[in-house]
């Protein structure tokens, strides 16, 4: 029996009640306290406990708690509620009802003590959260929407497939640690790598996220992604393969978000930038990395909530999220742009901000075992993070060229939203030792280190310095005007001309891969279509003679088997 | 295992084998005699029901291993008539009666608006017939009773196929030929236990199971074995042999498919697993070799020729019908493996696919009555203008593609077992592929049913209670046995295990 009520249920008897409701306070008290009544109940739960049920003969796990999945559990919640609360205008049921049920599944999922749970939890977040992108009602959303479903339903099927193998192998379901020893054991990382979007499997989240409605893509980016990462941090903890796979990550993501026009694209593509560092964590291994690993993800899905809630709220009240089009926003939505900024410094790593407390002690842990190349490329990669997101997202949206357009500010529920987020943001950075008590493991690492305050500040500056000297080589520009539009000139020639060439190329041959995989699957449906279509020769209605042929073919051949 | 002999008279528990099937086959005449539509029905419907209590109950007798065995007239096997019930058909006689009781609300209505009022209680008369027909071949013990009861059910299935013809004259063509190869089957089948008969000199199948053990060599036992597995595998529509399916699906009123593709198929696919299993030895080296070469490629043709088959049908019944052939696919696999757990698979998936293709047959019925036609065209955003309906297609639809929580999950999750525990890995692979399939002819139909823009200009309303509920029923018997599978994975394996341990010896 349960013994233990398992928190993803508040998600799901809230979305059950859900249409029952008429709109208005009453489906408001239900999307905002469900979120809250788990998170308080999780936070209460003692470690340790556990709680199965037998179904088919195999006995579930469906609450396995500790601080791992505490921490987890805690932040699902937090970031269902703010979600919750920027979407509160919204007034379609199928959202509503699929945010919630998406949450409940992650969070159900976080809590799963064996694989069969966790692939049921992971179908049901995969299946719930695609209606958030076909609630845009567009025929593109509901083609990417399909995409999307197609690739999470592969995850889970491969998941599937990868536990049963296992379960035939050691006869056990449980979800511990496992290593990329046998066949199973890569199908079940590969079922994970996907819903992290490693790179080459990646393209989900880019095509996907930005296709969804203003207060879906907030919701969506907190949690599938973030689950992958702690199924991986509880899976395969100090599997070196993922410290590369990670670091590819970091970098991969960069070129693309530098000539992206779309900046809720961008943030997509940062968001992998991110998951990067996580990915690294995790392949260490070691305690410090793998707090990393959690500290950083709470961290990520607060700044990348509030970066996806500014960008939403400047689509929701101008309808445009194109880099293009957008400029001089500051003007008209002051607060918007203060939250922004505060997400940007966050996910750039500025002293006082949560980016910072919490990506250092991924760093620290590749350093400390080692991983000086690829300690480097997180270096490098942050960097860059700074200049895409940091800088670009802020800058196009709300100063740049005016673009004349004159906004209102976004509304009150969307800002309390944003300033609950941010106010987050700073509380994570100016007090750590709250979310460090929170992580998997003891801890005693001190962020504001003289050393590295200063290594921090060190790269700030130099990536300032690269764009000085940027602005050195370019023209020289008198006002401050002029440095805009050089500024301009670095994101839209001179980036462009470096990566671009590489972009296209590397996307040239993607559309040729597909291309002709499309041609090939085009050309087996057709014949498919004739042979088996209503009109084929398989789906004809048969004339009785041929069907006694039939059957005198079958006992021939029944017969001459049974008598040799 | 050892059963008391029953003397007749005892007490009315004891008759329950009987009556279970008699009850129907009384009823039938009185429907005609009586000569009231309503009256018709009513008799009907409370025969099915009783039918279905006393299936139960004979089931809970039977969980734990037991058999009950009557002696028709008091005569005692061999010589007389026996019949036999243990877990294996128990399970099977619940699934028959049951379907039929959930069925016959909705075929009030149903019929109402597909046969002409003067023919009801016709219809309810062989519809009564078809029931007999089908228990009867579940129960006895006794191999010719088999082929008789066979004939009782197909000859009445003629009739209820044929009663399509008001709403599509193709339908006569489509119940002629399953006239010709339902007779060819069934004459087939008898041609088989002549030949065993003609060895052991019996028709009782304990009886002639004991003989046949030591006759593995004997070419006659074997032709007999070919003859009966092609002729109940035409009744049972295995894929080559399916070809009077689609026909008589499509075009036979939809009470009637919803009901056989429930219970027909599944009454010959018991009938297979009874001689496979009990009456010949599943060890006879043979039997094996049909096994491995014929019944496993043929399953799995079926599997995913008609699975694509179905993908590319315009017309919703016809694509079911196509997936009823591919489903009976899974359960010949699963007794192609030949072993315990494959078996249950088989049993369970009979179980599973039953409830589930009647919800999906009975929501096509809905939309025929309210729309006039079956054609994907006709479908275009039904999910607004009938919500309860289709989403009961939609759980349907889960079902039979075998999502988890859904009963269609369990029963692939035995197959899937089963195909491991014989370390046929690529099989596994090729059972999860081809539900992909599956994934692919429900997707397109939701796709029609809710993305689709609705015909404004139509405007329809839901069908009456009297079909929603029973829809319902088995729509939420089919999430219910998704989670609570101690009933029908308990039954599969009992009976697994009674036939595999010669549960009629």
């Amino acid at each position: 029996m349960i013994d233990v009520f398992p928190p993803a249920f508040f998600f799901f008897i809230a979305a059950a009640i859900i249409p029952f409701l008429p709109q208005g306070i009453f489906r408001t008290l239900v999307l905002l306290f469900a979120p809250l009544v788990a998170g308080l109940y999780i936070f209460d739960l003692s470690h340790g406990v556990s709680s199965q049920i037998e179904l088919a003969g195999l006995s579930l796990e469906l609450m396995r708690v500790d601080k791992l999945s505490v921490v987890f559990g805690l932040i699902f919640c937090l970031a269902s509620f703010l979600g919750n609360l920027y979407a509160l205008h919204v007034r379609d049921s199928v959202q509503q009802i699929a945010a919630l049920a998406y949450v409940g599944s992650a969070v159900g999922a976080v809590f799963a003590g064996d694989l069969v749970t966790l692939f049921l939890y992971w179908e049901g977040a995969a299946i719930t959260s695609v209606f958030l992108i076909w609630a845009r009602r567009t025929q593109g959303a509901y083609h990417s929407g399909m995409r999307y479903l197609i690739m999470q339903i592969a995850s889970g099927v491969i998941l599937l497939g990868g536990t049963v193998l296992l379960y035939r192998e050691t006869g056990s379901i449980a979800f511990e640690a496992m290593t990329l020893s046998s066949f199973p054991t890569w199908l079940i990382f590969i079922a994970f790598g996907i819903k992290c979007a490693f790179p080459l499997l990646h393209n989900w989240v880019q095509d996907a996220y930005p296709a969804a409605t203003v207060t879906g893509t907030v919701i969506l980016s907190s949690f599938t992604t973030k689950l992958a990462v702690y199924a991986l941090a509880r899976g395969f903890p100090g599997t070196e393969i993922l410290i590369y796979i990670g670091a590819t990550m970091t970098l991969f993501p960069i070129f693309y978000a530098v000539i992206e026009n779309d900046l809720r694209r961008v943030l997509a593509y940062s968001l992998n930038n991110q998951l990067g560092f996580m990915v690294v964590g995790v392949g260490v291994g070691t305690e410090l990395a793998l707090n990393g690993t959690a500290a950083h993800a709470v961290s990520h899905i607060l700044y990348k909530s509030l970066l996806f809630m500014s960008v939403g709220a400047v689509l929701f009240r101008t309808g445009t999220a194109k880099a293009t089009q957008l400029g001089g926003l500051y003007k008209s939505m002051p607060l918007t742009m203060i939250f922004c900024v505060i997400g940007c410094a966050s996910i750039s790593a500025f002293p006082f901000f949560s980016g910072f407390v919490t990506k250092s002690l991924i760093l620290s842990g590749a350093a400390k075992e080692g991983y000086y190349v690829v300690w480097g490329i997180l270096l490098f990669a942050s960097a860059c993070a700074f200049h895409y997101s940091g800088i670009k997202i802020p800058y196009f949206a709300f100063f740049s060229h005016d673009s004349g357009l004159r906004p209102k500010e976004a509304p009150t529920h969307m800002l309390w939203a944003m300033g609950i987020t941010a106010a987050l943001c700073i509380g994570v950075g100016v007090f750590p030792s709250v979310l460090y008590s929170l992580l998997p493991y003891e801890i005693s690492y001190n962020a504001y280190s003289t050393t590295h305050v200063i290594t921090q500040l060190q790269l700030l500056f130099f990536s300032a310095l690269a764009f000085t000297v940027l602005l050195r080589a370019g023209i020289y520009p008198p006002m401050l005007k002029a440095v805009n539009l050089d500024f301009d000139w670095t994101y839209r020639k001179l980036l462009p001309t470096i990566f671009g060439s590489s972009a296209s190329y590397v996307t040239r041959l993607w559309s040729a891969i597909t291309l002709f995989g499309m041609a090939k699957i085009d050309r087996v449906i057709s014949g498919l279509y004739r042979s088996h279509g209503p009109e084929g020769r398989m789906a004809r209605v048969w004339p009785t003679g041929a069907m006694v042929l039939w059957i005198a073919i079958i006992l021939t051949a029944t017969m001459i088997v049974n008598f040799i | 295992m050892d059963s008391a002999a029953i003397l007749p008279g005892l007490s009315i528990i004891d008759q329950l084998p009987l009556l279970a099937v008699v009850l129907p086959m009384l009823a039938a005449p009185l429907c005609v005699l009586f000569g009231n539509r309503h009256i018709a029905w009513l008799l009907a419907f409370l025969a099915s029901l009783f039918s279905f209590l006393f299936s139960f109950h004979m089931l809970l007798q039977v969980m734990d291993g037991d058999v009950l065995s009557y002696h028709l007239g008091g005569w005692a096997p061999p010589m007389g008539i026996e019949y036999r019930i243990d877990a294996a058909n128990a399970f099977v006689l619940m699934l028959i009666s049951g379907i039929s009781t959930v069925i016959l609300p909705y075929a009030r209505r149903s019929i109402a608006y597909e046969i002409t009022k003067v023919s009801h209680t016709l219809f309810y008369c062989c519809y009564l017939l078809c029931l007999t027909g089908l228990l009867g071949v579940v129960a006895t013990g006794d191999a010719f009773n088999v082929f008789v009861f066979l004939e009782i059910s197909a000859l009445s299935t003629y009739v209820l196929v044929a009663m399509g013809a008001e709403r599509d004259r193709r339908a006569l063509t489509a119940a002629y030929d399953y006239l010709i190869m339902g007779t060819i089957g069934a004459t087939f089948f008898v041609i088989g236990i002549g030949f065993l008969y003609s060895v052991t000199g019996t028709l009782n199948m304990v009886d002639m199971a004991e003989r046949i053990s030591t006759l593995e060599d004997n070419r006659t036992v074997q032709a007999g074995f070919a003859f009966i597995v092609v002729g109940m595998g035409l009744k049972a529509a295995i894929y080559p042999l399916h070809l009077w399916l689609p026909g008589s699906y499509t075009y036979a009123p939809s009470v009637v498919t919803a009901f056989l593709a429930a219970t027909a198929t599944k009454a010959a696919i018991y009938v297979l697993i009874r001689f496979m299993f009990s009456v010949f030895q599943p060890e006879f080296i043979f039997e094996l070799h049909t096994f491995k070469w014929i019944l496993m490629p043929l399953a799995i043709l079926a599997m995913f020729a008609a699975s694509l088959i179905a993908v590319f049908q315009t017309d919703l019944k016809r694509l079911l019908a196509y997936s009823s052939v591919a489903q009976v696919g899974y359960m010949i696999l699963g007794i192609s493996l030949a072993s315990k757990t494959g078996l249950s698979a088989a049993i369970i998936h009979l179980f599973n696919h039953g409830i589930t293709k009647a919800v999906l047959f009975m929501v096509v019925g809905a939309f025929l009555m309210r729309v006039g036609g079956s054609f994907t065209k006709y479908l275009n955003g039904l999910g607004k203008q009938m919500p309860i309906t289709c989403a009961a297609f939609v759980v349907g639809g889960l079902s039979l593609i075998g999502v988890p929580g859904t009963a269609g999950f369990i029963s692939k999750w035995v197959l899937i077992d089963a195909a491991l525990q014989k370390d046929l890995w690529w099989l596994a692979v090729l059972i999860v592929l081809s539900s992909l399939l599956a994934v692919i002819y429900v997707w397109k139909v939701v796709e029609v049913l809710y993305m689709k823009q609705p015909d404004e200009t139509r405007v329809l309303k839901e069908v009456p209670y009297s079909m929603l509920v029973p829809m319902w029923v088995l729509a939420i018997a089919c999430i219910y046995f998704g989670f609570d599978t101690d009933l029908t994975l308990r039954s599969a394996t009992v009976a697994a295990e009674s036939l595999l341990s010669g549960g009629i010896k």
